[in-house]
C-alpha cells in the first residue's frame, strides 16, 4: 500500500485497541446518505510508470531557447542551491512556529532579511511573501494602514508598472474600497510622466506606485518621482527586480532630498530571479521591506534574533501580534505561509554570489540585453520603442503584428519575447524583449537571423 | 533523545572583503552598457562574501538545526505533516518544466498534468469546476470568500455584508472575511464540538453573505448537522464556504459537494503532501458549485479537443480576476498531481481509512495513560484534542510546557491552544 506502513497484524491490534470491528466503523458519524461511492479517479501507478509519463509529458514541451523575461527571469542557479534546498531537513520541514525545532530555518530567513535589506537598503523586510504581484497587492493595503495622512483610498498606478501586478493589486485589494487611478507613460521614452503626475498634486492620495526597471525594462526618473510623491504626503511603494539592485541605488535613497523622508516607504517585488527557476510561474517568492516605523503595519512573518534563558543566542518568529492566528479579524493579513522554500534557494544563492557575482550577473544582464536590441534592430522592419535607459528588458516595434512572428520563431525553437499589442493597443506591434547573463553571443546571433528570416519569409509570401 | 547542533556563526560572520564563489560569476561581456550615474548604485551591497564550500557547509549545518518529516515525527493537528514522496519532488523537477518560461506558448505536457489534477479534484471534493491558481490556502480562502462576494454583488444583493464564522474557526477564516470587505459574526460550538443550531439560526438574515466551515471541525470531529446547516444558510440566502485546508479525514468517504456546500479550498500541502518547505510554497486550489464557477480566479485550464488551453478573462468575464504573476504554484501542483496519481482510486481512500486508525487508535492510548480527550464521546476524525487542564491543576503544567518537553524526546510539539478558547487544549 502506497506510503502506508500498517500491516494486518498492526490494524487488528490497533482495532482492537480502539474497540471497533472494523476501520468503517471510524465513520460511523457520516449520515448514511452523505457517504461517497467510489471515486472516479485513475487506478494507482507505480514510481517508474509516473516516472515515464512524467518524462514524456515534459519532452513534449521541450528546451526552447527563451528571450521573454516580464517578471520572470532566466538566470543560471548554482548547483548547490537546489542540491541543498531540496535536502529533507529544509525540503520537509514545517512552518518555524516552535523556535527549538526550527533554528536552522528561522537563521536562514534571519540572513535573508538582512540580505534584502542590504539590496534595498530599508530597515526591516519580512520573511517573504507569495509572488511580486500579490506582494505589491499586499503593499497597496499596508499603505493604506499606515498613511495617516490620507483618507482618500486612491493609489496611483502608473501604466507602466507590469499590467498582470495592476490587475492583481485590484482583484485582491479592490474589495476593500481601494481605487486605482492610472498614470500616463512618455510614448517616446517609455517611462512614467512627471507631467501626468502634477495635475494630481495637492489632492489626497494614499500611494504611488514606481516600478524600476519598469514593465518596458526602461529605468524611470524615480528621484523626480519620490520627490512629488513626498511633496504632496502620498507614500511611495517601490516595485523593483532585486537582482537589478546591485546596480542600481536603492529604493531607500531615492529622492534627491537627504532627509528623514527620503527614499521608497515601502518596497516590494519578485524574488524569482535570486535562484529560482521559471518552472511555469511558480512557486516564486515576494519579497517586502519598509522603514521601522511602519512595521506593525507589515503584512507576513517577520524573524527576529534574540536570546535565550542561558543569554545564547537564537532565532524566533516576532511581532506575531500582527497576524492572523493571534489578531483573527483584525489582523494585517490573512497570510500564514512565506514561500520558505524558495527563501531558502534565493538565501544560498546570495550567499554564492555575493556583492561581487550579483553585480557581475546584473551587468552582463544588462550588457547582453543592449547586443540583443542592436543585433534585432539591424532587421528590416524592427526597431526600437523607446529612449529611456534600459536594464535587461527592452520594447521593440515591428512593422507587423508580433504574434505571427513570434510563432513563427517558436516553431524554430526561440522564444522571441513577449507580444504587447493587446495589453499596450496604443503601442502598435510592440513586443517586450530580455537577455541576462544566459544569453550567450551566439543565442542572440541565432535570433537575430531567425528573426531576419521569419520577417523576410513572411514578406515575400505577402 | 534528539540532539540538535545548535551553533552557527551568522553567514556575515563568515565573510571576508574579496572573498567569492569565482566559478558561479558570469564571464565579463565586453560592451560599454551602464546605468547613467543618477540611477546608480555608489556602494555595494552588503551581501556576505564566502567561498562557494562555505555557503555549502554552512546551509547543510542550519539544515540540521531543524526538525522535519525526513527526521522527525510531527504529531499536529491542523497542519497534517506527511511524508512527502522523493518521486514528486523528482519528476516535477525535470529540466523541461523547470526552464519553461510562464508567457510561452502553451505547453501541452504540462498542461495535461493540470487538467488533470482539476478533474481529480473536482471528483474528490464533489465540485464541478476547480482552479488551482491560488498559491496557499490563505488566498485559496480568499478567492473562495471573494467568489461569494462576487455572486451576491452580480445579482445585485448588495444588502449581504456579514460572513458567519464558528468560534473554532481557524483565525485565517475571520482574517479572509475582514480582507474582502466582510463584517465576520462569530457563532460558539455546543458541548459536543457540534456548531449551536440556535445561535447559527439566530444569527442568520438577510444580511448573510456565507458561512465558512470545516467538516470535520478544528475540533477533530465530524459536524453531524451539516444538511441542517446548509439548508439553514441557503435559506436565508447564504451562501457555504467549506475550509478544505485538511482533507485526511474524509477522502473517498464524504464529499464536501454532496454536503451542501458552494465552494472549498484545499491546501494541496497538507493532503497531496507537497512539502512544507519549513513555511512554504503551499497551494491552495479552489473548487466550486456550478452558481459560483463564472467566478473562479484565473487562469483555468481548458481543453478545446486534445488542445490545452489557459481559460482567460475572456472565456470568464466574471472571474474574480488574478491573484498572482502569472499561475499560481505551478510547480506545487506538479508536485501534488504525481502524489495523487501515485496513490490512485485505492490509495486516496486509505488516506482517510488509516488517518482515523492512527487518530483513533492515539487517543485510546494517551486516554489510557490517564490523559483526558476533549470529546471522549465522539470518534476521532484524522485529529483530536487532549486537554491538560489536570494537569495543569496538579502540577501547574502548561500544555505549552507538554508541547515543549516532546520537543526533547525527537517528537515535534503537536498544535497548541487552538481552538484558542478550549482550555489548555494540545
Amino acid at each position: 500500500m502506497a506510503f502506508i506502513p500498517h500491516t494486518s497484524d498492526d490494524i487488528a491490534r490497533m482495532l482492537e485497541v480502539i474497540g471497533v470491528r472494523s476501520i468503517e466503523d471510524l465513520f460511523d458519524e457520516i449520515p448514511a446518505e452523505l457517504r461517497a461511492g467510489t471515486l472516479n479517479v485513475p487506478s494507482p501507478l507505480s514510481e517508474m510508470e509516473i516516472g515515464r509519463l512524467m518524462t514524456e509529458r515534459a519532452a513534449t514541451d521541450g528546451r526552447p531557447l527563451n528571450f521573454i523575461g516580464a517578471g520572470a527571469y532566466e538566470h543560471h542557479i548554482p548547483a548547490p542551491v537546489w542540491a541543498i534546498a531540496t535536502r529533507g531537513e529544509f525540503y520537509s520541514a514545517y512552518t518555524p512556529y516552535q523556535a527549538e525545532a526550527s533554528q536552522g530555518t528561522l537563521q536562514l530567513i534571519y540572513e535573508y532579511q538582512s540580505m534584502m535589506c542590504a539590496l534595498t537598503g530599508m530597515e526591516v523586510s519580512n520573511a517573504s511573501l507569495y509572488d511580486g504581484a500579490s506582494a505589491l497587492a499586499e503593499a497597496c493595503l499596508m499603505a493604506v494602514r499606515s498613511n495617516r495622512s490620507s483618507t482618500s483610498r486612491r493609489i496611483l498606478m502608473p501604466r507602466a508598472v507590469n499590467p498582470t501586478y495592476a490587475q492583481v493589486a485590484q482583484a485582491i485589494a479592490g474589495n476593500q474600497d481601494i481605487t486605482f487611478v492610472p498614470v500616463d507613460f512618455d510614448r517616446s521614452a517609455g517611462r512614467t510622466l512627471l507631467e501626468a503626475l502634477k495635475p494630481h498634486g495637492g489632492q489626497d492620495f494614499t500611494a504611488l506606485v514606481i516600478q524600476q526597471p519598469n514593465f518596458f525594462g526602461s529605468l524611470e526618473e524615480v528621484d523626480a518621482l519620490t520627490d512629488w510623491a513626498h511633496e504632496n504626503k502620498i507614500m511611495l511603494i517601490a516595485v523593483v527586480n532585486p537582482t537589478s539592485l546591485a546596480l542600481l541605488k536603492p529604493p531607500a535613497l531615492w529622492g534627491s532630498k537627504v532627509d528623514a523622508a527620503q527614499g521608497a516607504d515601502i518596497v516590494c517585488g519578485e524574488g524569482q530571479a535570486l535562484g529560482v527557476p521559471l518552472a511555469s510561474g511558480g512557486p516564486y517568492f515576494g519579497f517586502m521591506a519598509t522603514r521601522m516605523q511602519y512595521v506593525r503595519q507589515m503584512p507576513g512573518r517577520i524573524v527576529g534574533r534574540t536570546v535565550d534563558v542561558e543569554g545564547r543566542p537564537g532565532f524566533s518568529l516576532t511581532l506575531q501580534a500582527r497576524e492572523q492566528h493571534i489578531r483573527r479579524s483584525k489582523a494585517t493579513s490573512n497570510i500564514c505561509t512565506n514561500q520558505g522554500l524558495m527563501v531558502t534557494a534565493a538565501t544560498i544563492y546570495m550567499s554564492l554570489l555575493g556583492p561581487q557575482g550579483l553585480e557581475a550577473v546584473a551587468q552582463a544582464s544588462m550588457q547582453r540585453t543592449a547586443d540583443l536590441i542592436a543585433a534585432l534592430a539591424q532587421v528590416p522592419g524592427v526597431k526600437r520603442a523607446f529612449t529611456a535607459p534600459h536594464f535587461h528588458e527592452a520594447v521593440l516595434l515591428l512593422d507587423r503584428p508580433p504574434a505571427a512572428v513570434l510563432a513563427a520563431l517558436s516553431r524554430r525553437g526561440i522564444l522571441g519575447g513577449l507580444d504587447l499589442s493587446e495589453r499596450y493597443p496604443e503601442l502598435g506591434h510592440a513586443m517586450l524583449v530580455c537577455a541576462t547573463e544566459t544569453k550567450l553571443g551566439v543565442d542572440i546571433d541565432s535570433y537575430a537571423a531567425a528573426l531576419a528570416d521569419v520577417m523576410s519569409a513572411s514578406r515575400a509570401a505577402a | 533523545m534528539t540532539e540538535l547542533n545548535l551553533r552557527e556563526p551568522l553567514i556575515f560572520e563568515l565573510s571576508k572583503p574579496g572573498r567569492g564563489a569565482g566559478t558561479q560569476f558570469p564571464p565579463r561581456v565586453a560592451g560599454s552598457a551602464q546605468v547613467p550615474a543618477n540611477l546608480r548604485r555608489k556602494t555595494p551591497a552588503r551581501l556576505p562574501e564566502v567561498s562557494e564550500l562555505q555557503a555549502v557547509r554552512h546551509y547543510t549545518r542550519l539544515s540540521q538545526m531543524n526538525f522535519s518529516i525526513d527526521t522527525h515525527f510531527y504529531p499536529l493537528g491542523s497542519c497534517t505533516m506527511k511524508y512527502n514522496p522523493k518521486a514528486c519532488n523528482t519528476y516535477a523537477m525535470l529540466p523541461e518544466f523547470l526552464g519553461r518560461h510562464p508567457l510561452g506558448p502553451e505547453p501541452q505536457g504540462f498542461l495535461a498534468c493540470m487538467y488533470e489534477l482539476q478533474e481529480m479534484l473536482q471528483e474528490i471534493t464533489g465540485m464541478p469546476a476547480v482552479s488551482l491558481t491560488p498559491m496557499a490556502g490563505a488566498q485559496g480562502e480568499f478567492a473562495g470568500v471573494a467568489m461569494i462576494r462576487a455572486y451576491h454583488r452580480a445579482r445585485n444583493d448588495l444588502a449581504r455584508t456579514e460572513i458567519i464564522v464558528p468560534q473554532a474557526a481557524h483565525g485565517t477564516n475571520p482574517a479572509t472575511a475582514t480582507m474582502c470587505g466582510f463584517i465576520v459574526k462569530e457563532i460558539p460550538c455546543d458541548a459536543n464540538g457540534d456548531v449551536e443550531i440556535e445561535a447559527l439560526k439566530a444569527a442568520v438574515s438577510p444580511a448573510t453573505a456565507g458561512i465558512m466551515l470545516t467538516n470535520p471541525s478544528t475540533l477533530g470531529v465530524f459536524e453531524r448537522k451539516i444538511v441542517q446547516i446548509a439548508r439553514i444558510v441557503h435559506d436565508a440566502g447564504g451562501l457555504l464556504y467549506y475550509d478544505g485546508a485538511n482533507l485526511n479525514a474524509i477522502l473517498g468517504k464524504v464529499r464536501p459537494g454532496d454536503m451542501g456546500f458552494d465552494v472549498i479550498h484545499m491546501n494541496l500541502h497538507k493532503t497531496f503532501s507537497t512539502p512544507h518547505g519549513g513555511g512554504g510554497p503551499g497551494s491552495g486550489a479552489v473548487g466550486v458549485s456550478a452558481r459560483l464557477k463564472p467566478f473562479l480566479p484565473l487562469p483555468i485550464v481548458g481543453k478545446d479537443g486534445a488542445r490545452y488551453r489557459w481559460l482567460t478573462e475572456r472565456d470568464l468575464p466574471q472571474s474574480i480576476g488574478r491573484l498572482s504573476g502569472f499561475m499560481g504554484n505551478a510547480g506545487v501542483n506538479l508536485r501534488a498531481y504525481i502524489y495523487m496519481r501515485l496513490l490512485g482510486r485505492e490509495g486516496m481512500v486509505r488516506v482517510a481509512e488509516f488517518a482515523a486508525l492512527n487518530a483513533n487508535y492515539l487517543m485510546k492510548r494517551l486516554q489510557a495513560l490517564g490523559f483526558e480527550a476533549a470529546y471522549p464521546e465522539r470518534r476521532a476524525s484524522h485529529e483530536f484534542i487532549i486537554t491538560l487542564k489536570q494537569e495543569n491543576k496538579a502540577y501547574h503544567v502548561s500544555a505549552m510546557d507538554v508541547a515543549k518537553r516532546l520537543l526533547d524526546y525527537g517528537f515535534h510539539a503537536p498544535t497548541t491552544y487552538f481552538p484558542f478558547w478550549y482550555p489548555s487544549a494540545c
